[in-house]
C-alpha cells in the first residue's frame, strides 16, 4: 500500500492548516457563505438537507486496519457512529459540525487521508478494481497508475476549475468491476500486438441526467505517455466543455457534441505539442518508488487448501452459501479474496458502523495482512485471507452482521443516500433497498437468481447508477408523491449498457412485487445457466413488462 | 481595485480601454480583442504602450502571431469558476513564450491567487481591504507542488531520490 513520504505529508498538512483558517474566516462573518462554498467543496465539505457532509477519499478502495479504525474514531467523535461508504471507494460522514470539520481533516490526515478534491469541479477520488494485485484474471495492477494519476491530479494549477467534476477509473483485468466505461476518463490496462502493456484509453462516459457510455479514444498507449495523454484530454475539455449550463457540462457532453473522432483529433494536435515536455515526463526512479509500495505483501508458501475448504463446506450448507456468494478465488495458491457484504437485510447499503469498523479493523489484522479494501459496489473486501481462515473468519463476520451471503445476488444493492439525507433527491433510496432486502431473504433462492444487480437512485443525478443495474429504480417526484421508475438491461462492466425503461413508474410499495415479478418471468425464460442479464438481451423488454404490468395492473398507491 | 505583483501594491500604468467607446491617447492602454482588430493601425500608429484584454473564451492562439505588439495580457475570470483562462495563461508563457505581464482580471479570488501565479499569471486585480496581506497569508500554504507548470518550481516527483517503502 501507498505510504506518504514528507511531501506528501507537508501538503496534506498545509491544506489542513489552510482550511482551519478558513473555517475560522467563515465562523467569524469574514467570509460569507458564497465565498466560503468553493474553499469549503475543495475540501469535501457538502451542505446537506440537515448538516454538513464530510466525504473522505479511499484512493483507488485501498485502506489499511489503522486507517479504518481512524474512521471510527472520527464516526463516534465528530459523527453520529457510522459511516457510509459510497460508489465511488469514499467514505461519507453526515453528521459533521463545521467548527470541527479542520479537527477531523487533522485526524485523517495523521494516517495518511484526506478529503482533497472528493467535491468540486476537478478531478475527483481515482478508483480502480477492488481486487486489484489480487484477482486471478489480471493483466497487471492498475494501483501505481492510480497513485501516480492521483499525485499529478492533487492540486494541479491548470485543471482546478473545470467546467464540471471528472472521475478516472482504472482497470488492469478485463472483467471489469470498476465500471471503467462510465467515467469521464476511463483506463483498461491492455497488451497491444506487442504484448507491451499501455492503456487503452476510453472517454466521456457517465451517469446522471444524460447517460453515455464512453468511447474509445485511444486502443493504446504507451504507459510513458500517461500524464501528457491525460493531460492533453484535460485542457481540450478544459477550453471546451461547457460552461453555460452544468447539467451539460461533463466532458461526455463535450465529447458527444463533437463526436469521438474530432474530440481524439483535438486530443491528439494538443498531445503532440505536450507529449516529450519534461514537466510531463515521470522520472523511471519515481515509477520504481511508487511500484514497490505495491509489491505483493508477505504471502505464506501455502498450498492449495480448497479440498480442506470442500470438507467444511460440504459439513455447513450456511458456510458453503457464503462461500458460494462472497469467496472469490486469489493469485496466490492457499489464498482467498473474501467479499464482505454491507447489505445485510434492512441495513442501509454502504453503512457502516463505528463498532463495526473496529471489528473489521481487527479481523483484517487477524486474517488479512491489515489491509483491506472498498468497493464500488460499496462492500468491502479482504485480499489476503488464507483458505484455512476462512471458516474462522466467516464465524467471526456474522458476529458483527458483515457474512449476509449476496454479493453479486438481487440484495447486493447500490443505493445513493436519497431523499433522507440528500438535498438533491426527489425520492428515498435507501427504505427501498430495505424493503428488496427484507422481501428477498431466502438466500438458497437469491443464489438460483444467481447474478443480477439493482442499483436505486432518489434523483436523475443517478449518484445510485440507476442506468448501469440489471435492474435499475429511479426515485421521481409527483405531484408531492415518490414514485420509482424501473429500466432494464444496465450493465456497468466490460458489456456496458444502459438499461431500458421499462413502463410507468410505481410506488415504493410496489417495488419488491414488480421485483419478484421479473424474477420470476426470469427464471421461466432462462436458457441454462443464462444470467438475467443475457435473458433480457435475448428477450428483450417486452415479456418483462407484461409481468410486471401485464394483465394485472399494479395499482398506482404512493408514500407520502 | 487595486494591482499586486510579487506580494506589493503596484500603481498600474495602463488604462483599461476595453469597455471605452473613445480610447484615450497618450497614456498606456489595455484594449479588448475587437478594438485592437478593428483599430489596430491607429494603435500602433498612436506609439501607446499596449496591453489586451482577452475574455475566458477567446484563446490566446487568436492573436498568437500579434502578441509582441503587447506589454500586458489581462486574462478575464467572468466568474471564479470559470477556470479556461489558466489554461490560456499556460499557453501564453509556455507554448508563445510570452515574456510580458500576464494580469488576472474580473472574479479573481485571494484563494486562487497560488495556482494563477503557477500557471503564468504576474499581476493580479484583486479587491477587498488588505490585498498585500492576503498574499502574505496564502504565500505560505504551498510548498509542495505534485506538477511542473512554466514557473520551473520542482516537483515532488523530481524532488525524491527514488527512495521506496
Amino acid at each position: 500500500m501507498y505510504r506518504y513520504d514528507e511531501f506528501d505529508h507537508t501538503l496534506v498538512a498545509e491544506r489542513v492548516a489552510t482550511f482551519r483558517r478558513q473555517v475560522a474566516r467563515r465562523l467569524s462573518g469574514d467570509l460569507s457563505e458564497d465565498q466560503f462554498k468553493p474553499l469549503r467543496l475543495m475540501n469535501g465539505l457538502y451542505l446537506q438537507l440537515h448538516a454538513y457532509m464530510l466525504r473522505v477519499n479511499i484512493p483507488y478502495g485501498c485502506l489499511s486496519s489503522r486507517q479504518l479504525r481512524q474512521l471510527a474514531f472520527i464516526a463516534r467523535r465528530y459523527d453520529r457512529n457510522f459511516g457510509h461508504f459510497t460508489t465511488r471507494q469514499n467514505i461519507q460522514y453526515n453528521w459533521i459540525k463545521l467548527d470541527e470539520t479542520p479537527d477531523v481533516l487533522a485526524a485523517l490526515a495523521a494516517v495518511e487521508m484526506n478529503a482533497m478534491q472528493s467535491s468540486g469541479n476537478c478531478v475527483r477520488n481515482i478508483t480502480a478494481d477492488q481486487f486489484a494485485g489480487r484477482a486471478q484474471d489480471e493483466i497487471e495492477d492498475p494501483r501505481p497508475w492510480c497513485e501516480l494519476i492521483r499525485q499529478w491530479s492533487i492540486l494541479h494549477p491548470e485543471f482546478s476549475y473545470l467546467p464540471r467534476k471528472f472521475k478516472i477509473a482504472v482497470s488492469g483485468a478485463p472483467q471489469d468491476r470498476a465500471a471503467v466505461k462510465l467515467h469521464d476518463v476511463g483506463l483498461y490496462l491492455r497488451p497491444n500486438g506487442a504484448g507491451v502493456i499501455g492503456f487503452e484509453v476510453i472517454v466521456g462516459g457517465g451517469q446522471g441526467r444524460l447517460p453515455y457510455v464512453g468511447h474509445t479514444i485511444r486502443e493504446w498507449l504507451a504507459k510513458e505517455d500517461l500524464l501528457s495523454y491525460l493531460e492533453a484530454i484535460l485542457r481540450i475539455y478544459n477550453l471546451g466543455g461547457r460552461r453555460d449550463n452544468p447539467q451539460k457540462a461533463r466532458i461526455k457532453v463535450q465529447v458527444n457534441a463533437l463526436g469521438a473522432e474530432e474530440f481524439r483529433r483535438l486530443v491528439d494536435e494538443e498531445w503532440e505539442q505536450i507529449r516529450f515536455t519534461p514537466q510531463l515526463t515521470v522520472p523511471r526512479a519515481e515509477i520504481e518508488r511508487i511500484t514497490a509500495y505495491f509489491a505483493d505483501p508477505a504471502w505464506e508458501q501455502l498450498t492449495d487448501a480448497s479440498a480442506t475448504v470442500a470438507r467444511q463446506r460440504s459439513a455447513d450448507p450456511a458456510f458453503d452459501v457464503w462461500n458460494r456468494a462472497n469467496v472469490v478465488a486469489h493469485r496466490r495458491p492457499g489464498y482467498a479474496i473474501v467479499n464482505l457484504s454491507l447489505k445485510a437485510p434492512g441495513i442501509a447499503p454502504g453503512d457502516l458502523t463505528a463498532d463495526q469498523m473496529d471489528k473489521v479493523a481487527e479481523l483484517t489484522d487477524r486474517f488479512s495482512l491489515g489491509e483491506l479494501r472498498v468497493s464500488h459496489r460499496q462492500n468491502l473486501v479482504f485480499p489476503d485471507v488464507q483458505q484455512v481462515d476462512l471458516q474462522a473468519l466467516w464465524q467471526a463476520l456474522q458476529g458483527v452482521s458483515l457474512a449476509t451471503p449476496n454479493i453479486g445476488t438481487l440484495t447486493d444493492i447500490i443505493a445513493c443516500p436519497g431523499l433522507d439525507f440528500c438535498a438533491l433527491a426527489n425520492a428515498r433510496a435507501i427504505p427501498v433497498a430495505q424493503d428488496i432486502g427484507r422481501h428477498f431473504t431466502d438466500v438458497a433462492a437469491l443464489q438460483d437468481i444467481g447474478e443480477l444487480t439493482i442499483n436505486i437512485s432518489g434523483c436523475m443525478n443517478a449518484c445510485g447508477h440507476h442506468h448501469v443495474g440489471h435492474i435499475g429504480i429511479l426515485g421521481v417526484e409527483k405531484n408531492g408523491l415518490e414514485f420509482y421508475q424501473l429500466t432494464l438491461g444496465g450493465s456497468s462492466g466490460e458489456d456496458a449498457s444502459l438499461g431500458d425503461r421499462l413502463g410507468r413508474s410505481i410506488s415504493a410499495a410496489e417495488v419488491p412485487v414488480a421485483i419478484e415479478a421479473i424474477v420470476t418471468r426470469y427464471k421461466a425464460l432462462r436458457e441454462g445457466e443464462e444470467r438475467f442479464l443475457d435473458t433480457y438481451r435475448r428477450v428483450g423488454l417486452e415479456p418483462f413488462k407484461e409481468a410486471v404490468y401485464g394483465q394485472n395492473p399494479p395499482r398506482r398507491q404512493a408514500v407520502a | 481595485m487595486a494591482l499586486i505583483r510579487e506580494g506589493r501594491l503596484v500603481p498600474d500604468p495602463f488604462t483599461d480601454a476595453s469597455g471605452l467607446e473613445n480610447l484615450p491617447a497618450g497614456v498606456p492602454l489595455i484594449v479588448s480583442l475587437e478594438q485592437w482588430q478593428t483599430r489596430r493601425s491607429a494603435l500602433l500608429a498612436s506609439g501607446q504602450r499596449l496591453g489586451l484584454r482577452l475574455k475566458s473564451d477567446q484563446p490566446p492562439r487568436l492573436i498568437a502571431a500579434d502578441l509582441g505588439y503587447f506589454s500586458v495580457i489581462a486574462l478575464e475570470f467572468p466568474k471564479y469558476r470559470d477556470g479556461r483562462a489558466y489554461t490560456h495563461a499556460r499557453m501564453l508563457r509556455e507554448r508563445f513564450k510570452f515574456a510580458g505581464e500576464i494580469r488576472a482580471v474580473g472574479d479573481v479570488l485571494q484563494e486562487q491567487l497560488h495556482f494563477m501565479h503557477r500557471c503564468g499569471f504576474d499581476t493580479f486585480d484583486v479587491t477587498g481591504p488588505d490585498p498585500e496581506k492576503a498574499w502574505r497569508t496564502i504565500a505560505g500554504d504551498h510548498t509542495v507542488a505534485y506538477q511542473a507548470t512554466g514557473d520551473g518550481q520542482p516537483r515532488a516527483l523530481d524532488l525524491r531520490k527514488g527512495t521506496g517503502p
